[in-house]
C-alpha cells in the first residue's frame, strides 16, 4: 500500500454500514501507551526520541494489523500529504506540526492506525463503521496485548494504571468515541439539553474535524472524559448505553418532524441538494452544512439516487488537502472553493 | 478583502473578539489565521488549565521551596516544570511527584485507583496488590454496615496477605545482609 492509494478508495470505517449507521457514522477507540522510564516525546532529546521511534517501529512492523499496510515517516511527507492523513482521521492535527522523529502506522483498510511520538510514545486507534465501540475496543486490546506481551515494556503503576504524558489520560489510557449525526435534534433545538446531559454523565462533545473544533454540519463526536478509576469495559459500556439513548432521541425527533412538518423538511433537503448540484464556488463550511441536510434526506429516504457511502466520500474529499492532492498542486482557498464545487457537481450528477 | 495582518493575501477567516465589552473584527488570510490560532492555543491551552490545577496539592500560601524544587531523578523534570508545561517528563515523574499528583488526579478523574487492565508482563504482581486493595475496600464497606463478624474475617485475610508480602521483603533484606 502507498499513500496515493488513499485517493482511490475510502477507509472501511466510512462504508456507511454497521449498527445504527443512519445516526452513528463511526465508532473509535484510542489507547495511549508509553515506554517505561523513557522520557515522553516532548521532554526527550532528539536521540531519545529516535530510540523510542526505533523500538516501537520494530514492535509494530511485524504486527499482523500492518500486513499490507503502511509505516510512514512524517518527515518524508510534504505538507499536503501530512494534512491528507489528518483529514482521513488517521493521525491528529497536533501530530503533524513538528514532523521530526514521528511515524504513522496505517492498516490496509484504514481501520487501525498508530502514531509514534505523538504526545505519548504510542497512540493506537481503531475505527469501525456505525455503532460498534466494543468491536473497536476488542481489536485495540488484542494489538495492545501482542505489543506488551512480546516487545514493549509499557509504563504502568498498580495505583495509577498506564502512565501518560498528560495526567488526563492516565489509568486506562482509553478514549472511546462515536461520531453522531444529529440534525433533527439540532433543528428542534433539543441538542443543548442533550449535550448538557451527556456532559453531566462524564462524556464530552466535539466537532467532526477533531479536537478543538466546533461542531459543524450537525456532527458531534462524543467521548469519555475520565480514564482513571473505571474499568475499560465500564467505559465502553457507559458510552454505549448513553449513546443508545441519544440515538433514540434523534430517531424520535426524525419521526416527529416527518409526521408534522414533512413539507418543510423535504424543502430544506431538496434545496440543499439543489445548491450542491449547481454551485460553482462553495466553501467547506457551507458544503458541510448542505451535505448534512442531504444525508438526512438519504436517511429519511427522501433522496434515493445517492447512498451514504457516496456522501461519506464527499465529506472526506471536499477537505483542503484532498482537493489539492486531486489537483496535484497547492491551491489557494479561492481556487479550492472552485475545485470543491466542481468535484461535488461531478460526483452528484454522475450518481 | 485583504488580510489585516500581512496585507498581501485574501482574507478568508473572520475573527470577532470581545475584550472589555469592546467588539473588534479582524479579517485574516489562511496563513496568518493559522499562526494566530497557534498563538491563541498557547495562551489558552490545556497545559495552563492543568498548571492551575497542579497547585491543588499544595497550599498556595504555604508552598515550601522544597515542593517547587521536587525533581524526578530519572528525567530531571522539576515539579515547577510540570506546572509550566502541563505534561510530565517520564513515567517516573508519577512517583517523584506522587504527593502532588494524587489530589490532581482526584480532581481530574474523581478517583485515585486504577481498576482497569494490566499489561501482561506486570499482570501477576499487580494482581496480588489489587487483591489486597480490594479487601481493604471491602473492609470499609462492611464496617460501615456494622457487619463486624465479616469485618474480622476480612481483617485476618488482610493481615495474612500483608504478612506474606512483608516476609518476602524481609527475606530479601536478610539476603543482602549475608552478602555483606
Amino acid at each position: 500500500m502507498t499513500l496515493d492509494d488513499l485517493m482511490n478508495r475510502l477507509g472501511e470505517w466510512l462504508k456507511g454500514e454497521g449498527p445504527n449507521s443512519d445516526i452513528v457514522m463511526s465508532s473509535r477507540v484510542r489507547l495511549a501507551r508509553n515506554l517505561n522510564k523513557v522520557p515522553f516525546s516532548h521532554w526527550a532529546t532528539k536521540k531519545q526520541r529516535e530510540q523510542t521511534l526505533a523500538s516501537i517501529k520494530e514492535a509494530l512492523a511485524d504486527n499482523e494489523f500492518l500486513k499490507d499496510g503502511l509505516l510512514i515517516s512524517m518527515k518524508e511527507l510534504d505538507e499536503i500529504d501530512r494534512n491528507l492523513l489528518v483529514e482521513r482521521h488517521l493521525v491528529s492535527r497536533e501530530f503533524i506540526q513538528k514532523p521530526d522523529s514521528k511515524m504513522a502506522a496505517i492498516s490496509a483498510n484504514e481501520a487501525i492506525s498508530g502514531m509514534i511520538n505523538e504526545e505519548d510514545h504510542l497512540r493506537l486507534q481503531v475505527m469501525k463503521s456505525g455503532f460498534n465501540v466494543t468491536g473497536a475496543f476488542d481489536i485495540a486490546t488484542k494489538i495492545d496485548q501482542s505489543l506488551a506481551g512480546r516487545l514493549l515494556d509499557f509504563a504502568f503503576s498498580s495505583e495509577w494504571g498506564y502512565l501518560t504524558a498528560c495526567p488526563t489520560n492516565a489509568g486506562t489510557g482509553l478514549r472511546a468515541s462515536v461520531m453522531l449525526h444529529l440534525p433533527t435534534l439540532v433543528l428542534t433545538k433539543q441538542i443543548n439539553k442533550v449535550l448538557q446531559a451527556i456532559t453531566r454523565l462524564g462524556l464530552t462533545a466535539r466537532g467532526f474535524y477533531g479536537e478543538g473544533t466546533e461542531a459543524s454540519g450537525d456532527f458531534f463526536q462524543i467521548s469519555n472524559q475520565v480514564t482513571l478509576g473505571q474499568r475499560e469495559e465500564d467505559i465502553t459500556d457507559n458510552i454505549e448505553r448513553i449513546i443508545k439513548q441519544v440515538v433514540e432521541y434523534e430517531q424520535n425527533a426524525r419521526q416527529m418532524l416527518m409526521a408534522q412538518e414533512r413539507q418543510r423538511i423535504a424543502d430544506r433537503i431538496w434545496r440543499a441538494y439543489g445548491i450542491l448540484k449547481n454551485a460553482y464556488i462553495i466553501s467547506s463550511g457551507e458544503t458541510i452544512e448542505l451535505l448534512s441536510s442531504v444525508r438526512l434526506g438519504v436517511d429519511l429516504e427522501i433522496i434515493k439516487d445517492i447512498n451514504r457511502h457516496q456522501l461519506n466520500e464527499l465529506f472526506i474529499f471536499i477537505q483542503p488537502a484532498h482537493l489539492q492532492k486531486l489537483e496535484g498542486k497547492k491551491l489557494s482557498p479561492q481556487e479550492r472553493d472552485v475545485k470543491r464545487a466542481q468535484l461535488i457537481r461531478s460526483k452528484l450528477l454522475s450518481s | 478583502m485583504l488580510c489585516d495582518l500581512c496585507g498581501k493575501n485574501q482574507a478568508t477567516v473572520h475573527v470577532t473578539e470581545i475584550v472589555n465589552n469592546q467588539m473588534s473584527e479582524t479579517h485574516l488570510c489562511e496563513e496568518c489565521a493559522r499562526e494566530k490560532s497557534i498563538q491563541m492555543e498557547q495562551q489558552f491551552g490545556l497545559s495552563d488549565l492543568l498548571a492551575g490545577l497542579a497547585d491543588l496539592g499544595t497550599n498556595l500560601a504555604g508552598k515550601t521551596e522544597e515542593e517547587t524544587k521536587m525533581k524526578c531523578a530519572n528525567c530531571g523534570m522539576t515539579y515547577d516544570d510540570f506546572r509550566k508545561i502541563g505534561r510530565l517528563g517520564c513515567s517516573d515523574c508519577y512517583s517523584a511527584f506522587h504527593k502532588n499528583l494524587a489530589p490532581l488526579l482526584k480532581r481530574i478523574h474523581g478517583a485515585v485507583q486504577h481498576v482497569g487492565a494490566v499489561p501482561i508482563k506486570t499482570g501477576q504482581e499487580a494482581k496480588k496488590k489489587s487483591e489486597l486493595e480490594e479487601l481493604k475496600e471491602k473492609l470499609q464497606e462492611v464496617v460501615q454496615q456494622e457487619e463486624f463478624e465479616e469485618a474480622a474475617k476480612i481483617r485476618d485475610k488482610i493481615r495474612e496477605l500483608e504478612k506474606k508480602n512483608g516476609d518476602k521483603n524481609k527475606t530479601k533484606d536478610q539476603g543482602k545482609g549475608k552478602i555483606k
